[in-house]
């Protein structure tokens, strides 16, 4: 990896719930434009640091991050960084479909319409893109005043992601994004992260190890709050360097 | 096969089942059958005034139990403008104490504060009642009014609101005080409604860029918004329906009049006033009527929110 390749440098960063810490002293470079999955057992910290990517941690009391994550040479947890304007950059999909009580259109719309002035002719080809990108536009091109919730869980799933992806965010987070899915729909999910991998870096939290073997181009694996082991995907998959992480995909802790 | 036949368990497990089914449909239909005898009570003890008067009776301001001329206009107006008061006031300040108590207070503040929320909906309508009369109105009357009167009172279109004399009780005082009592009731329905929104959806708003406002405005409204309809309703059923802290502060006068400061009648105070010294058929009879007025106001307010439901619910898109 190269220095210009990184989107995404986390140095020295602890993370505390009130008194308990939650993350140990992680170090980590995310390459731009590449998906890197974290895997690990539940309660290691996986979710959790993908939650300061955003900082939607500062929704809640009682929670502090140390150390530095530096976005394009940034430190994005410094105060003078707008948390608003970050999660704008810093698109994210949770584990479960969460449309927003309103029309297929209105939720893309819902956050272009926070930092863009656009059109109407501009908003509809913006919906269509999105939808486009996250692959659902076939789907629904018909049906865009029905309300979001009129939607299949795999659907809804897309929409999210086609709502993250609507504000044109630099990086997408997304965790455990098929855990509520079948496996059609998780099939549809993992082929949309390959498309949009190249325009996006994507940072993808998941407890699915063949899900990261398949999605992923970076592994990092995590045990207990520490990052334990990172790597290129097939490295960390068919040669890991480390007993625990062997331990761990090869099923016999976890 | 022996073990699926009655055996004496089985039918003593049956026939507990089917007492408990019958029992509680009885329950269920308890409630229909007294709503069904307290509209025919009350149709029943309003006939003679029907009979007489009419529609008439809804438009008349007159009310003199010695000549028997009685007219529900003014009692009519004094309920609806007060209640009226009562959530213009009330449901702005609901929502905040709900918004905040969910979404902005530190979490060591939140007990405290949703607690006193509800020791306010404890405290008994007559001591609002006596708060208005001999603490607020008084007050009320020497500071405030005769500033309204004089800036207000000659504007156009909306001064009549604000003419009269400055006498601390009146309508305006009645809705004040209603407001009071239906802000615990409105803004703990909110609070409960508004922490059930799963904390998922809200955060894919935040993970967008939505500021709180926006949040709550386009995420957390429309998902609780049969909830929080809900909420108003109840508030404006107590504000529709309060009697005693309402008789002490509206002034309880028969004659018309628009203002806000002016004294008035609501229908329930009027019949806690005048139920005892009503002796003549004619003027309990209108009373009653005047009951059945009031059932047939809440009966149409609950219709409209389910009505509002219904088009908020197109709005947000068609369902499967």
């Amino acid at each position: 990896m190269t220095e210009q390749n990184i989107k995404l440098k986390v140095r020295d960063l602890n993370f505390y719930y009130g008194n308990f810490q939650a993350l140990k002293g992680i170090n980590l470079d995310i390459p731009s434009k590449q998906v890197t999955a974290f895997i690990g057992p539940s309660g290691c910290g996986k979710s959790t640091l993908l939650r300061i990517f955003n900082r939607m941690y500062e929704l809640y009391p009682g929670m502090r991050a140390e150390g530095e994550i530096l976005m394009d040479g940034q430190n994005i947890l410094s105060r003078d960084v707008d948390v608003n304007l970050l999660r704008a950059q810093v698109g994210m999909v949770f584990q479960k479909p969460t449309p927003f009580p309103m029309s297929i259109y209105d939720n893309i719309t819902f956050g272009v319409k926070l930092y863009e002035n656009l059109s109407r002719s501009e908003m509809d080809d913006r919906v269509e893109w999105a939808l486009k990108k996250a692959a659902l536009w076939n789907e629904v091109k018909d049906k865009l005043k029905q309300s979001g919730n009129s939607l299949s869980g795999g659907q809804q799933q897309r929409l999210c992601i086609a709502r993250a992806v609507a504000t044109r965010p630099e990086v997408l987070l997304l965790d455990e994004p098929t855990s509520a899915l079948d496996p059609i729909s998780t099939a549809h999910i993992e082929e949309l992260v390959h498309e949009l991998k190249q325009d996006y870096t994507i940072a993808i939290v998941t407890h699915n190890m063949q899900q990261a073997a398949r999605v992923s181009d970076y592994t990092a694996y995590m045990y207990l709050g520490d990052l334990v082991e990172f790597g290129e995907t097939d490295t960390i998959f068919t040669a890991p360097s480390k007993k625990a992480t062997e331990d761990y995909i090869t099923g016999k802790f976890g | 096969m022996e073990k699926y036949q009655n055996t004496p368990q089985l039918k003593r497990q049956l026939l507990i089942d089917t007492l408990f089914r019958n029992s509680t449909r009885f329950f269920a239909f308890l409630v229909l059958a007294l709503l069904v005898g307290i509209m025919l009570s009350l149709l029943v003890g309003a006939m003679p005034t029907i009979r007489q008067q009419g529609l008439g009776f809804l438009t008349s301001t007159a009310w003199d139990p010695v000549t028997e001329e009685f007219g529900a206009l003014v009692p009519i107006y004094g309920t609806l403008l007060t209640s009226f008061i009562a959530l213009l006031i009330g449901v702005p300040v609901s929502f905040g104490i709900a918004l905040f108590l969910t979404e902005l207070s530190p979490t060591w503040l939140k007990r405290p504060l949703g607690i006193a929320v509800e020791l306010l909906a404890g405290i008994p309508s007559i001591i609002y009642g006596m708060w208005g009369l001999f603490v607020f109105a008084p007050w009320f009357g020497d500071n405030i009014q005769p500033w309204l009167i004089d800036n207000l009172g000659e504007m156009p279109v909306i001064g009549f609101l604000f003419q009269g004399a400055p006498m601390g009780i009146g309508m305006f005082t009645a809705g004040l005080i209603l407001a009071i009592m239906v802000i615990p009731f409105i803004a703990s329905v909110m609070r409960d409604v508004f922490e059930v929104v799963p904390a998922m959806l809200k955060e894919s708003a935040y993970g967008l860029g939505a500021t709180t406002w926006e949040v709550v405005r386009n995420v957390v409204l429309p998902y609780t918004k049969t909830g929080v309809i809900g909420g108003i309703m109840l508030g404006l059923g107590r504000a529709l329906g309060e009697t005693m802290a309402v008789t002490f502060v509206i002034g309880n006068s028969t004659i018309f009049s628009t203002g806000l400061f002016d004294a008035g009648n609501s229908i329930a105070s009027a019949l806690a006033n005048e139920f005892a010294e009503a002796t003549s058929e004619a003027h309990l009879s209108a009373l009653i009527s005047l009951g059945l007025i009031l059932f047939f106001i809440t009966f149409v307010v609950l219709a409209c929110s389910k009505l509002l439901l219904l088009r908020l619910k197109k709005q947000e898109g068609r369902g499967t």
